[in-house]
């Protein structure tokens, strides 16, 4: 799942919850029914679930690009300075 | 929300909080019924009335006891429990209560009571105060949710009389 995806899948998820929320609660109270209410919520946390855990092909359309290899070799990477000094530190004291 | 375990965490986080919130809001719909029960209870014969060998007073009734609970109910009632209590003062305490009665109404369809019944407790006094005392029968009820903070009330009706002599 790519950053983008990540967004999504977070906004899906809060703006799915809620919507399902006040359509049950709704429901539930112009029926006169608390398990209608329970029954539509708890159906809207499983679709929830279904459609923003599992990573899904949708939630990665923006694939991070990264630099050329090329690219890459023109600013190589700076060395450590040396690791000669220390090695011979451990050995005096051998 | 960047994999699979993290994302379901975050379903199930959010999703057990709006259910409390939404709990929290049916409970508060109850505030929006104000109930209107009504309650008659006739004493239709005192069956025996008597000291008892440790000089505790005790007496049968037979009751007629019919209520319309109806307007208790709202959507997020699970069952109302109803008790019917002889209340009375005695030079001792203030205030007597002795169940005489109870009974769960499980729904709506069941709130309207019609009962012929002798006590289904024994009324006994904690001493010898019965004789020529007046006494009230009180219905009382809990109105217990299916979310949120249980309820009770209750109906008082006075004018009751106990006999001056044991019979």
């Amino acid at each position: 799942m790519d950053w983008q995806g990540q967004k999504l899948a977070e906004q899906l998820m809060q703006l799915m919850l809620v919507a399902f929320a006040v359509v049950a609660f709704i429901a539930g109270y112009v029926l006169g029914s608390f398990q209608t209410m329970l029954l539509i919520y708890a159906a809207g946390v499983v679709l929830t679930s279904l459609i923003t855990i599992p990573n899904w092909p949708f939630f990665n359309r923006h694939p991070l690009s990264w630099l050329d290899p090329s690219e890459a070799e023109k600013h190589p990477k700076p060395q450590p300075a040396s690791s000669g000094p220390k090695k011979k530190a451990s050995k005096k004291v051998n | 929300m960047h994999s699979f375990g993290y994302r379901a965490n975050a379903v199930l986080a959010f999703s057990v909080t709006i259910l409390a919130l939404i709990c929290g809001i049916a409970s508060f719909s109850d505030n929006f019924n104000s109930p209107s029960p009504d309650a008659q209870v006739r004493v239709l014969n005192i069956n025996w009335f008597r000291k008892k060998p440790d000089g505790n007073d005790e007496v049968s009734l037979t009751l007629n006891i019919s209520a319309n609970l109806e307007s208790l109910f709202t959507w997020n009632t699970k069952q109302v429990f109803v008790f019917l209590a002889a209340e009375y003062k005695t030079p001792k305490n203030a205030l007597n209560q002795v169940s005489l009665w109870d009974g769960i109404i499980p729904s709506k369809e069941k709130a309207k009571i019609r009962i012929h019944t002798t006590n289904k407790y024994r009324f006994i006094d904690q001493g010898s105060n019965l004789r020529g005392k007046d006494f009230n029968l009180t219905l009382h009820w809990h109105v217990m949710p299916k979310t949120g903070k249980m309820l009770r009330d209750n109906l008082v009706m006075s004018g009751f009389r106990l006999p001056e002599a044991y019979r």
